[in-house]
C-alpha cells in the first residue's frame, strides 16, 4: 500500500555513453538476490536498455538506455508488469481555461506524453488534474509546464485539507454575504411597511388615510406588493427549507418561520382584498410589517451565528495553518526546495535555525533546541541530538540540523492530530441524544401549540378576536427557536475540544469529554508516568577517605564496560559531573551480584550485599545506610576499591519534575490519585510518599492492571487510568477513560480516550479542566436554550394576558427569537478564552 | 357563550393537530435496501437536502458500507453528518460528494444525523 514510505526519489542524468540516459529509479518493495537476477534479466530484454544494475539493499534501480528507442514511461510500466513497484507520487492540479469536454482530453494526453508522468486524469467538473508520475523525473513545476504549454492554467493545490478548509470558509463567507444581502433588503422596505401600516400612529397619515377608506386600502395594497419580494427573496430558504422537509416528513426552524411569515402576509391579503367577511372594519388589519420585520431579523441572526459559528473552528485552523509549505531536501547531493507533498520517507531534510521543520523524522546530523509547543502544548524548547524525533511543524530555534523523513503526508502527527481533532469535533456528547429526542418532537410540537392557542383564542379570548388569534398563532410559530437547542452542545464541544487540542491534549470524542468530567479515581502508572521510567544516580556516599568523585569515577570506569540499565545511569551520572573515566580492564559481571574489573592498578567491585560477603568485605554500618536509600525506593551498591568498602552509589528512577505537583493538582480537583507498580511494596510506598498519592498498588503483574481498575469501578467509581498506549493498553481500555501519554510522534495511539502529546501527568489536570470548562458551558447552553423556549412560548401564546394583560408582538418575538441562537454560539465562543488554573512550566 | 362557529373552529383545531402529529410522527415507509457493488461493499447515494434522501438505508451485517453524501443546499445546518455509533463523521461541503465507510458489525438500527439533530435518517442493519 504505502510504496512511498519506504523508498527514495528517483535520479536521471546523462549516461557516460553518448546518446546514453540513465535513470534511478526507486523500488518500492525490497528484492531479493533471485529477484534481481530475474529482473535484470527481463530488463535488458527489452528493446534499447543497454545496462541495469540492482541494488538491493539501497532498493535502487540504474537502468542506462536509448530515449529513442525506449521512454520512461514504458519502462516503468514493464517493471510493474514484472510484479516490482516503483515508487511513484500523484497529486492533484487545479486547473483553469477548461471549457468544454474535449479540453479533458487534450490535457490529459499532453501530461500522458510529458516524460515522467504514468497516468493523468482530468475532471472537468472540479476543474482538477491527477497525476501519478515519478518524482524526480518530473516534479510540480514541470507538470505545471506540461499543462501550461497546451493552452491552460495549472497551480498546485495545497494540501487536501488546507484546501477543503479554504472552500469551507468562502461557503461560509459566501453565505454570510448572501444573508446579510437580504437583510439588509428585507430590513429596507421593513421601515415604509412599518410606517404605512400604523397610519393612527402618525398625524398626518392619519388624516390622508383614514379608516376604512379606499386610500388605506390601496396603500396597504402597494405594502402587500413591497413585501412580496422580501418573502420570496429574503426569506426563500425559509420556503425551500420547509419543502425540502416536508418532503422527508420532517420540519425545521424553517417551516416555523414560512408559516408565520406566510399566515401573516396571507391574513393581511385576505383583509385588504375582501374586508367585508370581516365582522367588524377593526379586523380588517394588516400584517404585512411582521412579514418583512421577522425575515429582516431572523436573516440578521442567522448570519450573526454563522459568523461565530466560523469562530468555534478556529482551533483547527490554527492547526492546519502550522503545515509547512516546502521542505530543503537533499536530492543527488544538492540542496532543494520542493512542495511539502514531494517529500518521500527516507528523504535526508536540511532545517536551519529559525525554520520550520516540514515533515516527522530523525535527526541524524547536527543538534539544535525546537520549540515544539504548537504541537505538545510545552512551552520549554526540547534539545535535539543525532537519533532524536522531531516533529512536523514544529519550530528549530538555534542550531541547524539534518534529518531523515519518517513520515510523510497524512502520516505525521500534524495530519494524525488534525484528524483525530476533526473527527472528535463530529462525535457527540452523550448528553446530546437527549437534545436530539427533544429536538425531534420540538418543531410539530410548536405548530401544534399554535394552532391550539389560536383557537382558543378565537373562541374564549376578547375582540377582535381573530385578530388576536392570528397574532398569537404567529408569535408562538416565531418566537420558537429550536436552533439555539441544536447549536448548544455542539458548539462548545467544537470549542472545548479544539482548546484542547491547543494544549496538547486530544480528547478523542464527545463520549470521552462528558466522562472525564464525572471522575472520581485517577489511577497512574509509576513508571514512565509518575517517574522517568529511566534510572538516574541519585546518591553517592564516600567512606572515610575516599572523595565522593573518586567514588564515581571507579564505579563509572567499571560500569563503562556494561550495558545495564543500572550501569548506564551512573555512567551518564559521571559524565554529567564532567569526570574524566580511567580506563578499565578484565571487566567480569557476576549475575546476580554485581561486576569487577580493574581500574588504575586496583581491583574495583560494585555490587550488592550478597558479593560484599562473598568476597568477605565487612560492612558494619554501611548496611543500615543501604537500606535507608532502599526505603526511599532506590537501589543502592556498594563500592570496593582493592579490598576497602569506598563507599555506596544509589541509583533510581527518579520522579519527573512536575509530577508532585500534578498529582496534587488532580486531588485539588476532587480526584483520588491511585499509584500501580509492579516494584515491590517497599520501593513503591516509598515514591507514593514522595509524590503524595492517596492509595498504591503495588506488586501488580502488568497484565492484572486492567484488573485492578475493574476492582476499583466495582467499587462504584469512575475510574481512569494514565499510561503508555502500548503496555498499557487493556488498562486503559478497561478504564472509563483512559489517557495514553503519547511521545513523540505517535498521536494515534488507539487505545485511550484522550491522548496527552507531551508526557507530562500536568495533562490529565488540564484534560480534566478543559472538559468540565466545556460541559459547563454546555450546560449553560442548554438551560439557556430550553429556558428560552420554555418560558417564550407559553408567553406568546398569551397565557400571561389573563394575569397581567401582557401579549408578546411578533415582532419582539423575531428578535428574541434570532438573538437566542447566537447567545449560544457566543457563549460557546466564550470558552476560547479558557486558561489553564496553573501555569505549569 | 360558545357558538356552531366556535365549535367547528375547536374540532378543526383538534383535526388540525391530529393531522401534524400523524404527518411529523407516524409510521414511515421502509428504507431503500443499499446496493452490493463488485467491490464487496454496499454503496448508496444518499442527497443532502432538506432531509437525506433515502432517510432510510437497509444494510446486511458484517459487510462493508460506502455511503456517499451530496450536500446540495448552503444552510449550515447540515454540513456535517454524524454516524455517533460507528464513531464517523465528515463534513459535507456544498456539491461535493464524501464518501463515509463503515463496518457495521452487529444488527440494528443506527440513527445517523446532522450535527444539531435536525436532519436524521436510520441504517437498517439486518
Amino acid at each position: 500500500m504505502n510504496h512511498q514510505q519506504t523508498i527514495t526519489s528517483a535520479t536521471t542524468g546523462t549516461a557516460d555513453t553518448p546518446g546514453l540516459r540513465w535513470i534511478e529509479l526507486p523500488l518500492a518493495d525490497l528484492i531479493e538476490q533471485q529477484g534481481a537476477v530475474l529482473l535484470k534479466k527481463e530488463l535488458l530484454a527489452l528493446d534499447g536498455v543497454q545496462t541495469v544494475t540492482v541494488n538491493a539493499k539501497g532498493k535502487l534501480l540504474r537502468i542506462a538506455y536509448h530515449p529513442a528507442q525506449l521512454n520512461v514511461d514504458t519502462l516503468i510500466k514493464s517493471i510493474r508488469v514484472m510484479g516490482y513497484a516503483v515508487g511513484t507520487a500523484t497529486t492533484q492540479l487545479n486547473i483553469q481555461g477548461m471549457h468544454c469536454a474535449s479540453c479533458v482530453t487534450i490535457i490529459e494526453n499532453t501530461l500522458l506524453k510529458t516524460p515522467g508522468v504514468l497516468s493523468a486524469t482530468v475532471n472537468l467538473a472540479t476543474e482538477k488534474a491527477y497525476i501519478e508520475y515519478v518524482p524526480g523525473h518530473i516534479d510540480l513545476i514541470g507538470l505545471v509546464r506540461a499543462i501550461e504549454v497546451a493552452g491552460y492554467q495549472a497551480h498546485e493545490t495545497s494540501t487536501p485539507t488546507e484546501s477543503a478548509l479554504d472552500r469551507e470558509e468562502q461557503a461560509r463567507s459566501q453565505e454570510y454575504g448572501t444573508l446579510l444581502l437580504k437583510f439588509w433588503f428585507a430590513a429596507i422596505i421593513s421601515l415604509p411597511v412599518i410606517i404605512f401600516s400604523y397610519p393612527d400612529f402618525f398625524p398626518v397619515l392619519r388624516n390622508w388615510l383614514t379608516e376604512g377608506s379606499d386610500a388605506r386600502r390601496i396603500v396597504w395594497g402597494i405594502l402587500g406588493i413591497l413585501t412580496l419580494p422580501v418573502m420570496f427573496w429574503a426569506g426563500s430558504h425559509f420556503f425551500t427549507g420547509m419543502w425540502q422537509g416536508l418532503k422527508h416528513r420532517q420540519a425545521n426552524m424553517h417551516t416555523l418561520i414560512a408559516i408565520g411569515i406566510s399566515a401573516a402576509w396571507i391574513y393581511s391579503g385576505v383583509a385588504i382584498a375582501v374586508p367585508q367577511i370581516f365582522p367588524s372594519e377593526k379586523l380588517a388589519e394588516v400584517f404585512y410589517d411582521v412579514t418583512a420585520v421577522v425575515v429582516a431579523l431572523v436573516n440578521l441572526g442567522l448570519a450573526l451565528e454563522l459568523k461565530a459559528r466560523g469562530r468555534t473552528s478556529e482551533a483547527i485552523k490554527k492547526l492546519i495553518g502550522l503545515q509547512a509549505k516546502t521542505a530543503r531536501v537533499i536530492r543527488a547531493g544538492i540542496e532543494t526546495d520542493i512542495p511539502i507533498e514531494e517529500v518521500l520517507v527516507g528523504d535526508i531534510i536540511v532545517v536551519r535555525p529559525g525554520e520550520k521543520i516540514p515533515v516527522d523524522g530523525i535527526v541524524t546530523e547536527g543538534s539544535s533546541s525546537v520549540d515544539e509547543s504548537m504541537i505538545t502544548g510545552e512551552s520549554i524548547p526540547v534539545e535535539k541530538h543525532t537519533e532524536d524525533e522531531v516533529i512536523g511543524a514544529t519550530i528549530n530555534q538555534t542550531g541547524s540540523f539534518r534529518f531523515r523523513a519518517t513520515k510523510v503526508g497524512k502520516d505525521t502527527a500534524l495530519a494524525q492530530i488534525i484528524r483525530l481533532v476533526q473527527d472528535a469535533q463530529g462525535s457527540k456528547a452523550p448528553i446530546q441524544r437527549v437534545v436530539d429526542q427533544v429536538s425531534h418532537y420540538f418543531v410539530p410540537t410548536v405548530i401544534m401549540l399554535a394552532v391550539s392557542s389560536a383557537t382558543l383564542w378565537f373562541v374564549f379570548g376578547p375582540t377582535p378576536a381573530l385578530v388576536y388569534g392570528i397574532i398569537v398563532f404567529v408569535t408562538t410559530l416565531i418566537i420558537a427557536c429550536p436552533c439555539a437547542l441544536g447549536l448548544a452542545t455542539p458548539t462548545s464541544l467544537t470549542v472545548g475540544i479544539g482548546k484542547g487540542a491547543e494544549q496538547g491534549i486530544l480528547i478523542r470524542s464527545g463520549d470521552a469529554l462528558q466522562t472525564a468530567t464525572k471522575l472520581n479515581t485517577v489511577v497512574l502508572d509509576k513508571t514512565g508516568t509518575i517517574t522517568k521510567g529511566k534510572p538516574e544516580l541519585t546518591n553517592i556516599v564516600a567512606a572515610a577517605g575516599f572523595k565522593e568523585e573518586a567514588v564515581l569515577c571507579y564505579a563509572a570506569a567499571v560500569e563503562h564496560n556494561s550495558e545495564h540499565p543500572l550501569a548506564t545511569a551512573i555512567v551518564e551520572g559521571a559524565k554529567a559531573s564532567g569526570l574524566v573515566l580511567p580506563e578499565a580492564s578484565d571487566f567480569n559481571a557476576i549475575p546476580g551480584y554485581g561486576v569487577e574489573a580493574q581500574v588504575e592498578g586496583h581491583l574495583v567491585l560494585l555490587g550488592n550485599a550478597k558479593l560484599m560477603s562473598q568476597r568477605n568485605i565487612p560492612l558494619g554500618d554501611w548496611e543500615e545506610e543501604a537500606r535507608r536509600l532502599a526505603d526511599d525506593g532506590k537501589t543502592p551498591m556498594y563500592v570496593v576499591v582493592g579490598d576497602k568498602l569506598a563507599g555506596l552509589i544509589a541509583v533510581a528512577d527518579t520522579v519527573k519534575e512536575d509530577s508532585k505537583t500534578a498529582i496534587a493538582a488532580l486531588q485539588s480537583l476532587g480526584l483520588e490519585v491511585v499509584m500501580v507498580t509492579g516494584d515491590n511494596r517497599r520501593t513503591a510506598e516509598a515514591i507514593g510518599r514522595q509524590v503524595g498519592v492517596d492509595r498504591v498498588l503495588a506488586e501488580v503483574l502488568p497484565q492484572d492492571k486492567a484488573h485492578e481498575i475493574r476492582k476499583l469501578q466495582l467499587e462504584g467509581k469512575k475510574v481512569s487510568m494514565v499510561g503508555d498506549g502500548i503496555n498499557d493498553a487493556p488498562a486503559l481500555a478497561q478504564a472509563d477513560i483512559g489517557f495514553a501519554i503519547g511521545t513523540g510522534t505517535d498521536v494515534a495511539i488507539e487505545a485511550g480516550d484522550i491522548t496527552l502529546i507531551s508526557g507530562s501527568l500536568h495533562g490529565v489536570v488540564l484534560a480534566v479542566e478543559i472538559s468540565k470548562a466545556t460541559m459547563h458551558n454546555v450546560y449553560q447552553n442548554l438551560v439557556g436554550a430550553f429556558a428560552y423556549n420554555i418560558l417564550g412560548i407559553p408567553v406568546a401564546m398569551g397565557l400571561l394576558y389573563p394575569f397581567v394583560g401582557i401579549l408578546l408582538s411578533p415582532l419582539i418575538a423575531a428578535a428574541a427569537m434570532a438573538s437566542s441562537s447566537v447567545t449560544v454560539v457566543t457563549n460557546a465562543n466564550r470558552l476560547r478564552g479558557w486558561r489553564p488554573k496553573e501555569k505549569f512550566a | 357563550m360558545i357558538t356552531l362557529v366556535d365549535i367547528f373552529i375547536i374540532l378543526g383545531g383538534i383535526a388540525i393537530n391530529l393531522g401534524i402529529a400523524l404527518f411529523f410522527w407516524g409510521p414511515r415507509r421502509s428504507g431503500t435496501r443499499a446496493a452490493l457493488a463488485s467491490n464487496g461493499y454496499q454503496e448508496a447515494m444518499v442527497l443532502v437536502k432538506g432531509g437525506y434522501t433515502p432517510d432510510v438505508i437497509v444494510v446486511q451485517h458484517d459487510k462493508p458500507v460506502r455511503l456517499h453524501f451530496r450536500r446540495e443546499e448552503t444552510a449550515a445546518c447540515s454540513e456535517m453528518v454524524i454516524f455517533n455509533d460507528f464513531g464517523k463523521s465528515a463534513k459535507l461541503p456544498t456539491g461535493e460528494t464524501v464518501t463515509i465507510e463503515f463496518l457495521p458489525e452487529k444488527a440494528g438500527e443506527y440513527e445517523f444525523s446532522c450535527q444539531m439533530g435536525m436532519f436524521r435518517g436510520k441504517l437498517v442493519v439486518e
